[in-house]
């Protein structure tokens, strides 16, 4: 490799690093999942290890519509990045918003669930080892899913206010990844928690 | 050759070196251990040997001579021959200890738990050692006996490690390897000595203020012996008919709480039971010699002794505390 | 040039008067050079206090059934230390030096997100007084001062609220979540520098192996700390919201806290060793005066090591009664690791091997590193071995262990670069004599002490006692450990000396006093706030070397 660049000592090679911010953002996804796979691996371990209380297959009820919410919140944000990135500032605009409300409708939701079970099914993140693995992960996720909207709305905020402009797209998409991943990490969490752990 | 080495060696790390010398076994677990220690001890001494002679070799020999030395030495990149050497051979010496390890780990863990073993089930807590032998119904704490074993008619004596607290781990070293004592996570291990005397260990696992003082005493006993130790264990409480105010003081205090005594009122099992307390040689799970003057130094006040044990001082006068070593010291 | 550069390199903004002025530019700094420097003097005061800490429990130690301290003083004593040392003083040394050479190294300005970088720095430095707080601030049942006593891996039960009443355990906790995030933030930066930032030419073959030891360890970081934080936020959750993680009393197990404890832990040695590693990396080969012997293959064994030390965690657990298949597993996968590691000893020597070595002190440091780090590595392979662990786990064997690694292995790579980089940050030379001073009075402490501490260990004495009996045959060897430890602090207390007086008197050092060929001696020394004047472009792996000898440039043979 380096015997062609010896040729000419002024070649002008073509020098094109990664962005930084995606790079980061990667990183801290990787942080981010490794923490997720302890808490995962906890709840899988203590599957039917609860000495009382109530079980999974008792109080769960599968959050399909709450899920797809989230979900499709990945589709308008993948979408709102690409108006921006044409420059389509009011139809990302758009997208961005129901991107915060589908999140918002999610966050909503499990606080539904999480009234029915602590009010009346009984179960706390101190009855048993359920209730204190499924709180804490689903909780974590939820935490997540918080931090996300702030950074979101700060993002809607600026844009209402007409300061994000078109050359911001990377940022955006930067945002998009964390975002995307916490939906990423909802799969799991429902599966093992709705499907695989009843 | 590996016998020769064994016999020397363990002359010449003769006990009483230490009472708990690894390389002082009298038992299989201990023993097998040796076995494989020596053989990884030949393999590493061996490595360190040609390492460090290399190392010590390019030190003298490719030091700056002249000062004013100024020419660059030949400037060598690398070599592929050089780097497959030096990856295969330590990968076939890797493999080889790993094989030897990984019979051992199997000889000693998968052993089979034949018919006339002994089982005692030994519970940790914070800072003693209660043992039960379900089959003899002996209850007993901080001082294990144990039957000899004959090679020709082998009696392991198996293991069941629990813990009512924190987590403990069981280390004599002469007869095995430390196994810990967690709670709700039920281990076993087993030891077979060949040879009968006192062997000493103590808790090798950080499980709070006295951990250091949470000693072992394992008593290897002949057969005869055993049977006439379990068979006075076994019996109710031997109490001397002169020590009715130590009796009355201890029954009438918190004491009854914590402690059993078999054959009275006290049936208190979060400390030590002392139903033949005067059998053992030492109390405080080994932190004191088991005489008149130490029981009574330490009714009075156990945080002298043993400051953070979980035995608080009663609040009894001298006279008291003296009164109830003298009934404790009629508990044969 | 020299006193240009040196009224350069001091020069940032306007030149700051008062000494108000002057703390303010160092406490708001951004700058990776001036970041680099508060994390090194963070741990240096650390280490001290560590080292107070480990001389107390030592003065404890030196004969049996002594009082110099309760035990309750001893218990917070070791845990304290161990905590100290590798997360305030070890952690940050290193993140220290990362950021202080990587950029120069790469041909950068600075880090990729400097901010995050001082926001980085103040989280572990919070982190850290944070857990000394609790000598004054905790509130329990031993009254005044309450230090965390439950070890430095924090076991569970004792850590849960029925056995650690008070707030002693919360500090722990606490100090250490937050300088975890420190440390995520620090090892993003390092990674995103390194692959975003390198300068014209600098492929990944072509940096130099400190860039690549330290992307190794960020990306350790990054998957190693997470597991702690995740596992310390359980603890939380069970101490304050009733949670049953690690409560055996309703099912839970405490084996998973272990589990979770050392799949971070494992990993963490080798983020305390890898940049070691680098450190020996560049010291060698410039003082043998050749390059660096079989560059690529470091390169992988490094990652090897990197990706085999995340599937080794469970031999420290290997009393704890896991299955025989599974301590078999984790006895290959120990095994394993020595491969490359010993792959990458043999490549220093053959580093040294046909070269000019000048012993100076940067030299001496690194050489006794090999032979120690050797030795630490065997010892490491004893106890690899299952059944030899079951006797030397948990006794002063296994410490003898660590610290031949911690000590005799990084604490020697690092005093090396600390001479080596010294001329560099400060613009002076440190003094030679005092520097051999220190090496030997430190070199023969640390044999004193840590050669003999593997004897108790084999004759059965347990580690994390705070007294022993006579009897055991034990008596002798902690004498003699304990004697070491006063000739360690001398040395340090050298050491120290000689930075201060250096820094003030030392000789000027020059761009380029070693003649290496890193790009971090191409720029002033200390080096101005923007690094280089003109970003270098570069065609191998020792760009001086090219333009020192260009008749035989490296990038001809590479």
């Amino acid at each position: 490799m380096s015997a062609r660049s010896m040729a000419m000592p002024e070649a002008d090679i073509q020098w094109t690093l990664p962005a930084r911010g995606p790079v980061a953002m990667y990183c801290l996804i990787a942080a981010e999942a490794a923490i997720f796979t302890i808490f995962v691996v906890a709840y899988i371990f203590y599957l039917g290890k609860s000495l009382t209380g109530p079980q999974p297959q008792d109080v769960l009820r599968v959050p399909i519509f709450f899920t797809i919410c989230l979900l499709s919140s990945s589709l308008t944000i993948h979408l709102a990045v690409k108006s921006l990135r044409s420059g389509k500032l009011h139809v990302f605009s758009l997208w961005w918003l129901l991107t915060i409300a589908l999140g918002a409708v999610f966050l909503a939701g499990t606080a539904r669930e999480w009234g029915r079970l602590i009010y009346g099914e009984r179960l706390t993140i101190q009855t048993n080892l359920f209730g204190t693995t499924y709180y804490s992960l689903v909780g974590l996720h939820a935490f997540h899913v918080t931090v996300g909207l702030l950074a979101l709305a700060t993002v809607a905020i600026f844009t209402l206010l007409g300061y994000v402009r078109q050359e911001h797209a990377e940022r955006a998409e930067v945002l998009s990844m964390y975002w995307h991943f916490v939906d990423v990490v909802w799969v799991v969490v429902f599966t093992v928690v709705y499907i695989v752990g009843r | 050759m590996e016998r020769y080495v064994h016999v020397s060696f363990g002359r010449a790390m003769h006990p009483a070196l230490s009472p708990t010398n690894i390389f002082a076994p009298v038992s299989t677990p201990a023993q097998s251990i040796f076995d494989l220690s020596l053989f990884v001890l030949i393999v590493t001494g061996a490595i360190f040997v040609v390492v460090f002679s290399l190392l010590a070799y390019v030190v003298v020999k490719f030091r700056k001579r002249a000062a004013s030395d100024e020419h660059e030495p030949p400037q060598v990149y690398g070599s592929t021959q050089v780097e497959l050497a030096w990856t295969v051979i330590p990968t076939l010496i890797v493999v080889v200890l790993f094989l030897a390890a990984a019979r051992v780990i199997a000889s000693i863990q998968n052993a089979s738990r034949p018919s006339n073993a002994l089982e005692v089930t030994v519970i940790g807590h914070q800072f003693w050692w209660e043992y039960r032998y379900p089959s003899l119904k002996v209850v007993t704490a901080n001082e294990l006996h144990i039957p000899v074993n004959d090679p020709a008619h082998p009696a392991p004596t198996f293991l069941t490690l629990l813990s009512a607290d924190t987590d403990h781990s069981f280390w004599v070293p002469r007869l095995a390897g430390k196994t810990d004592l967690i709670p709700n996570h039920p281990n076993s291990m087993w030891v077979d000595p060949h040879q009968t005397g006192l062997y000493l260990g103590q808790c090798a696992q950080y499980c709070g203020t006295q951990h250091a003082l949470m000693l072992l005493r394992v008593y290897v006993d002949s057969r005869q012996d055993f049977e006439r130790w379990t068979q006075e264990q076994s019996r109710p409480a031997h109490i001397g008919a002169t020590v009715s105010e130590g009796k009355r003081i201890f029954e009438g205090t918190a004491c009854v709480n914590c402690h059993t005594i078999a054959g009275t009122p006290a049936t208190g099992t979060f400390g030590p039971d002392l139903t033949h307390l005067m059998s053992r040689q030492t109390i405080a799970a080994g932190a004191s010699k088991n005489t008149l003057g130490n029981l009574i130094a330490w009714i009075y006040n156990p945080a002298v002794i043993k400051p953070g044990c979980k035995m608080p001082s009663m609040g009894l006068s001298t006279q008291q505390a003296a009164e109830v070593a003298e009934y404790l010291a009629t508990l044969r | 040039m020299s006193t240009e550069s040196i009224a350069l390199g001091r020069l940032t903004t306007a030149p700051a008067t008062s000494l108000v002025e002057r703390l303010h530019e160092w406490v708001t700094t951004v700058d990776h050079k001036r970041l680099g420097i508060l994390y090194i003097l963070y741990a240096l005061l650390f280490l001290l206090i560590g080292g107070v800490e480990a001389t107390i429990m030592r003065i404890q130690l030196i004969r049996p059934l002594n009082n110099f301290v309760s035990p309750e003083v001893f218990n917070r004593m070791f845990t304290m230390h161990g905590t100290t040392m590798i997360f305030f003083v070890i952690m940050p040394v290193m993140f220290g030096f990362a950021n202080y050479l990587i950029p120069l190294m790469i041909g950068a300005r600075d880090m990729a997100f400097p901010r995050v970088n001082a926001f980085s720095f103040w989280l572990m430095a919070f982190g850290g007084l944070l857990l000394y707080f609790s000598f004054i601030g905790g509130d329990g049942l031993y009254g005044a001062g309450n230090a965390p006593d439950v070890g430095w891996f924090a076991y569970a039960p004792l850590t849960s609220q029925t056995f650690s009443r008070g707030h002693s355990t919360d500090f722990w906790t606490l100090s250490l979540l937050v300088s975890g995030f420190g440390s995520i933030g620090t090892a993003i930066n390092i990674i995103a520098t390194v692959l975003c930032m390198r300068c014209k030419g600098m492929t990944l073959g072509k940096m130099p192996l400190l860039a690549w030891l330290n992307l190794t360890m960020a990306g350790l970081v990054i998957l190693a700390v997470s597991p702690l934080t995740a596992a310390q936020l359980m603890l939380v959750v069970d101490r304050y919201l009733g949670g049953h993680f690690f409560d055996t009393q309703a099912g839970g197990s405490a084996v998973m806290w272990m589990h979770f404890f050392w799949v971070f832990g494992h990993p963490e040695v080798y983020v305390l060793v890898i940049p070691a590693f680098a450190f020996a990396s560049e010291i060698i080969p410039v003082f043998s005066r050749k390059a660096i012997f079989g560059y690529p293959v470091m390169v992988a064994a490094t990652v090897c090591i990197g990706f085999i030390s995340m599937s080794v965690w469970a031999h420290h657990m290997f009393t704890v009664g896991m299955s025989s298949a599974a301590n078999t597993f984790f006895v290959l996968s120990t095994m394993a690791i020595a491969v490359p590691t010993g792959i990458k000893i043999f490549n220093w020597l053959a580093t040294m091997w046909g070269g000019k070595i000048d012993f100076k002190v940067p030299m001496l440091f690194c050489t006794a590193f090999l032979f120690q780090f050797l030795i630490a590595g065997l010892t490491g392979i004893m106890q690899g071995a299952a059944p030899f662990d079951w006797q030397l786990t948990a006794s002063y064997f296994v410490i003898a262990h660590f610290h031949y690694v911690i000590v005799g292995g990084i604490l020697f790579t690092l005093f090396g670069a600390f001479y080596y980089w010294f001329p560099k940050m400060s613009g002076r030379m440190y003094n030679e004599t005092l520097g051999k001073l220190h090496f030997w009075l430190f070199i023969i402490g640390f044999h004193l002490t840590f050669d003999f501490m593997h004897i108790p260990g084999i004759l059965g004495m347990p580690r994390r006692i705070y007294t022993y009996e006579p009897g055991r045959g034990w008596d002798i060897w902690n004498l003699i450990i304990t004697v070491g430890v006063f000739f360690q602090a001398a040395g340090v207390l050298v050491f120290i000396g000689n930075l201060l007086w250096s820094y003030r008197r030392g000789k000027v050092a020059g761009s380029d006093p070693w003649d290496a060929w890193t790009l971090e001696w191409s720029t002033f020394s200390p080096p101005p706030t923007y690094n280089f004047a003109d970003i270098p472009e570069v065609r191998s792996r020792r760009p001086l070397w090219d333009l020192k000898h260009p008749e035989d440039p490296d990038w001809q043979y590479e």
